[in-house]
């Protein structure tokens, strides 16, 4: 453990990235108590500019609503939506590319089948089908992200778990008489997780990417604020008022950054020593 | 004697490796020189830094190490000081090299003619025309079948032998004055490397060049060296013409290299034929099928076809063979690590084929098995007592009592009781065969399967860990299954000897008969093609 | 080669039918009469309407009934009919399939170029500041929303700077013809296409200069410099050939996401293809247009993957087709 997290720091993509997340997380989850002004709410007159008003640095939207407040609440969302769809991705993903990658034959034929299906059709349209046909709500769209995450997923395990159940110490367990189980869950998954743990923190950026751009076109909880929701309600005043379309984007692209960053930095500190071994 | 100059001056060539090495020169003051027609065989075993001065006199060390003292004197220059331009001007037309891996070496997107082409491009010479031409005869020359074909296709579609002599074909395109041999046959069969070996001391008499032959093998060096450059830790330890070293070695190193390599001389042994049988393995059968889809046919590969052997009580089967000739699929047959189409493994009274599930895992402590590759036989993330102890504790052993007999297991194979704690990456190859071999006697078995255990170790430690076996095998009356390509290992270690080739068992006898009077035609070329069987060989 | 295509057409029509028979159970999973669901929220309205809706899809016999004749009617290119725009859904999407074509037709050729150029020069020079400059921006361009792209974009070149159209396929009313009309297209064709193309050209980037990189490594690499050829051909013929199969691959495995960005780039640059009807069907509620247009870009997607598949097997000779 203590080395995984030595060679995270050593690299300047995990570092950097760790610091954005920790900021986002931090915001998240704090920011609503320490700025408890309702983002639903008309604070001031509409299209104020920012950097003019101290109680709303950010500026106002169309209908007088502070920017600021709406982007401290939208992380919530979008923290939140990416990291439960990708939770929920991983627990169906990751079983089935296990069972697919270890029993092989049969059971390899109709997972794969039952995955390729899902990796053909096009992720943002069924997403968008899903939402829409099942209604707009968190939950809704937690699933739909969810639904169109978890094929890479199940691939990925699938292919780790083939090259691993090859590897010769599995086959010295099959050969000591251990069970199935315990092969799968004491051999082979804690050496494939690496490639997975990278993958998850990728996913999570997708996930949030995907959410936002679900709210723009007017398909996020019509309840919460979310980012993309902001974009898209400030696109018909863009010439007038540009920074309700740009704040909101760059929180966007700084969490999308960070977690990319983290996955880069993740790949790094857990791919396998390029050791001298026995050479 | 040879009052000819040298086509190649090495000078105390001093090569530094990175910070935090195991030590801070891989080649600590080198000389050595090549002289035309003469083959200079640089042996060592691995980390000897041999394949670095090989690639130091072509310029292609990797940019991790630096060259920080010595001279390379060819053709009046000191090439240490050329610059890239220099060095292009001479890399294959004056100073060519072939590698270990024929398959990785080769570009796979383009045809191998146009990868002969490429020499005479590379120097700009001949039209395209007159490249395809010499290619082509090229080909022909180094026996290459069916040139033609050969020359139009890629390199997946050609066996190992092929893509070296591919190989050695382009090296020698513009007839340099100096080959660099990067152990270019240990990758290959036993028989293949006969041919390859053969190959290459008829072109370089024909052409007169000066060889650096690298390898670990003192067999091939009997066959082609002319001087012999043994090498340790970076430093030379000794050198002089072949004949000498080998009859007169000086160096401690030397002669402890030359008795750690096996003789081709099987010690006698004594008969068992009274013993009971421990293992029976009667008709298995076992045909790898891959689909071809819904167009086309499936292609099919015999691992094994009828199999049929015993081994008895205290005894060690070898089952030798090449690659593909299906022995490693028998050993996992036996083991049940792969479901044979037909057939029937026993040991002792018990059907281990009728066997599955629950009942088979009951039974899978009386046979275990000990893997080839010590980097791979091995969980990275789990510490020594665990897997030594896993087994035994899945049995039902209590786990306090199943660290303890680790501890007594590591003993016995000669590794000290705190290894227990540590990770396998702490450990060296032949460290980690020896925890294979305590994990393979955990579970008090009545028959080891080795499969190859010995092949991926250096000579010297080889020997250590095939006496450990022959110790421990008469310690606890043990019967073994011994799969190996390398005949010699065979003689030495087995009473009786299966030759396998394409899944079946051509001849099965006595070791000493095998090797005495050999029947089949195919064991007759086998034991033919060991290298270093000549007077030269080994001092026994 | 020609028995591989039939078998991967073969597959495709497998499988664009499991997604209309997904179709089919989608309309049921939404809240509500199925019937009202297929007529959407405008011929919701028009009892006369889903009545009709009601007989032809004999919403009152049993469900395999039911999913026989929804299946038939989809293979015999019938997908439905929208109220709301009065006119047959096939006959929508075949109006406006040929801008979409020509929108992620051009984002694709302009991201695989700059990609592997700006991928190739960053492996080249891999550790200088030219590198880490490639590898931030490919990083930034990753990491933001097509839709913020595209508004960014409009934000720049048409509000601020007035460089460009911001919206549409061509200037309404000005009725070119030939050239003049080519060139207005194209005009309108730069933003939404650079919108879409962005994001993938940083993949192609940062695929490219990781696979260069690694193919670099590769012992045929030591061999041809074995052999005394320049850099230059080195990089072009062994490097660069063996370094772009994984982006070929890569390549498939993003059509679908190239299709899903064309719905918010033509979204926000109003332009007239499937994707904005795409966004009409969803604000207009009018579920038989959504799912229609969601068959053809699965079988757009479908077709894609094929030729991408084709182009590999075709570049790497380890692949065997049919002997």
């Amino acid at each position: 453990m203590k080395q995984f997290w030595k060679s995270m720091l050593k690299s300047p993509s995990g570092v950097i990235g760790l610091i954005i997340l920790v900021l986002a997380i931090s915001i998240a989850v704090f920011g609503p108590m320490l700025f408890p002004n309702s983002p639903w709410r008309m604070v001031q007159r509409p299209f104020l500019p920012p950097f003019t008003l101290s109680t709303v640095p950010l500026g106002t939207d169309a209908l007088g609503r502070d920017v600021f407040a709406g982007m401290i609440f939208g992380a919530r969302v979008s923290l939140l939506v990416g990291l439960v769809s990708t939770l929920v991705a991983l627990l169906v993903g990751v079983p089935i590319g296990a069972m697919a990658g270890y029993f092989g034959g049969k059971t390899d034929d109709a997972l794969m089948r039952f995955t390729e299906f899902f990796q053909t059709i096009p992720s943002f349209a069924l997403a968008i089908v899903l939402v829409a046909i099942l209604q707009p709500s968190i939950y809704s769209i937690v699933a739909s992200i969810a639904v169109v995450s978890w094929p890479p997923v199940a691939r990925l395990v699938r292919g780790e778990v083939l090259s691993l159940r090859t590897r010769e110490y599995v086959q010295a367990a099959v050969v000591t008489g251990q069970s199935n189980t315990w092969i799968i869950l004491r051999e082979i998954l804690p050496n494939a997780l690496s490639p997975v743990i990278v993958l998850a923190s990728l996913m999570v950026a997708t996930a949030i990417l995907l959410e936002s751009s679900l709210a723009f076109l007017g398909l996020g909880d019509p309840n919460l604020i979310s980012w993309g929701y902001m974009v898209g309600a400030g696109r018909t005043v863009i010439r007038q008022a540009w920074w309700i379309t740009v704040f909101p984007g760059v929180a966007i692209l700084i969490s999308v950054l960070g977690l990319n960053l983290i996955g880069e930095g993740l790949n790094d500190a857990l791919n396998p020593r390029l050791s001298r071994e026995g050479r | 004697m040879m009052t000819a100059p040298p086509a190649v001056s090495i000078r105390n060539l001093r090569i530094a490796l990175p910070k935090g090495a195991e030590r801070p020169f891989a080649v600590d003051g080198v000389s050595l020189d090549l002289r035309p027609g003469k083959i200079v065989c640089v042996v060592g075993e691995s980390g000897s830094g041999k394949s670095m001065c090989a690639h130091a006199l072509m310029g292609l060390l990797p940019d991790t190490v630096s060259v920080t003292s010595g001279e390379i004197q060819f053709e009046g220059r000191d090439l240490l000081k050329l610059d890239d331009d220099g060095w292009r001007d001479l890399r294959g037309r004056r100073l060519a090299m072939i590698f270990q891996e024929p398959m990785t070496a080769l570009n796979p997107l383009m045809r191998i003619g146009d990868q002969m082409a490429e020499m005479f491009e590379a120097h700009g010479l001949l039209t395209p025309k007159e490249r395809r031409a010499k290619a082509l005869s090229l080909a022909r020359e180094v026996g290459l079948p069916d040139p033609e074909r050969i020359v139009r296709a890629y390199p997946h579609q050609l066996s190992g032998g092929q893509r070296q002599r591919a190989m050695i074909a382009m090296a020698l395109a513009l007839e340099p004055a100096v080959l660099v041999a990067d152990e270019p046959t240990t990758a290959l069969d036993v028989t293949t490397q006969a041919q390859i070996l053969k190959l290459i001391r008829n072109l370089q008499r024909n052409r007169n060049m000066a060889v650096m032959f690298i390898t670990h093998d003192f067999g091939v060096v009997a066959d082609i060296a002319d001087q012999v450059v043994v090498l340790r830790h970076g430093k030379v330890v000794e050198e002089g013409p072949a004949a000498i070293v080998f009859s007169e070695p000086q160096h401690d190193y030397t002669k402890a290299l030359l008795a750690a390599v096996p003789s081709m001389d099987p010690p006698g042994r004594a008969p068992l034929d009274d013993q009971a049988r421990a293992v029976e393995v009667i008709g298995l059968d076992k045909t790898y099928v891959t689909s071809g889809g819904w167009f086309r046919e499936d292609r099919r590969v015999d691992a094994a076809r009828a199999v049929n052997f015993n081994i008895l009580k205290g005894e060690t089967l070898g089952l030798v063979g090449e690659s593909g000739s299906g022995k490693s699929s028998v050993a996992r047959l036996v083991m049940r690590l792969i479901e044979a189409d037909r057939g029937t493994v026993r040991i002792g009274e018990t059907d281990l084929t009728q066997l599955s599930g629950k009942a088979l895992r009951a039974e899978r402590h009386r046979i275990q098995m000990i893997f080839q590759d010590p980097f791979a036989s091995l969980n990275p993330r789990r510490k020594i007592g665990s897997i030594i102890a896993d087994g035994p504790i899945a049995a039902g052993t209590d786990p306090k009592v199943a660290l303890d007999r680790a501890r007594d297991l590591l003993k016995m194979v000669g590794l000290d009781a705190g290894a227990l704690e540590r990770y396998p990456h702490e450990f060296s190859g032949g460290q980690r065969q020896r925890i294979g071999i305590a994990r393979a006697l955990a579970l008090e078995p009545e028959i080891i399967v080795a499969d190859e255990a010995v092949s991926a170790l250096d000579v010297s430690v080889q020997a250590q860990v095939l006496r450990l076996l022959e110790d421990l095998k008469a310690r606890l009356g043990l019967s073994m299954l011994f799969i190996t390509h390398d005949l010699r290992v065979a003689a030495q270690i087995c009473d009786r000897i299966a030759v396998m080739q394409r899944g079946a068992i051509v001849e099965l006898k006595p070791t000493a008969q095998l090797f005495a009077a050999p029947e089949h035609a195919y064991t007759r070329e086998l034991l033919a093609a060991v290298p270093g069987q000549k007077e030269r060989a080994p001092a026994a | 080669m020609l028995s591989f295509v039939a078998q991967r057409v073969l597959k495709g029509v497998i499988v664009l039918l499991a997604i209309v028979v997904l179709n089919f159970f989608l309309i049921r999973l939404a809240p509500g009469d199925p019937a009202v669901v297929m007529a959407g929220e405008a011929g919701a309205s028009d009892p006369v309407f889903v009545k009709q809706l009601r007989e032809k899809f004999g919403l009152d016999k049993p469900l395999p009934e039911q999913l026989l004749i929804y299946v038939k009617g989809v293979v015999s290119l019938d997908l439905g009919f929208s109220f709301r725009q009065q006119a047959p859904v096939a006959k929508l999407i075949g109006e406006r399939l040929p801008a979409t074509l020509l929108l992620t037709l051009t984002a694709f050729a302009i991201s695989l170029m700059l990609g592997i150029l700006f991928g190739t020069f960053a492996a080249r020079f891999a550790g200088t500041f030219l590198d880490t400059a490639i590898t931030v921006f490919a990083l930034i361009f990753y990491a933001m929303p097509i839709f913020w792209v595209a508004l960014m974009g409009i934000l720049l070149f048409s509000v601020t700077m007035d460089w460009l159209p911001s919206f549409g396929y061509e200037t309404v009313g000005a009725n070119l013809t030939g050239f003049a009309h080519a060139v207005d297209v194209a005009k309108h064709l730069i933003m939404p296409a650079m919108t879409l193309g962005l994001f993938f050209m940083a993949t192609y980037t940062r695929m490219t200069r990781a696979s260069m990189l690694e193919v670099k490594r590769l012992d045929f690499v030591k061999t041809a410099r074995a052999k005394g050829l320049s850099d230059a051909v080195i990089q072009r013929r062994h490097v660069l050939r063996n370094a772009l199969l994984p982006v070929v691959t890569l390549a498939g495995v993003h059509s679908g996401t190239l299709i899903g960005g064309a719905v918010i780039t033509e979204t926000v640059f109003a332009w007239p293809g499937i994707g904005r009807l795409m966004y009409d069907a969803l604000l207009q509620r009018d579920y038989n247009l959504l799912l229609g247009v969601f068959v053809i870009c699965s079988a757009m997607v479908l077709i894609f993957n094929l030729i991408t598949d084709l182009v590999y097997r075709l570049v790497d000779p380890r692949i065997e087709f049919a002997s």
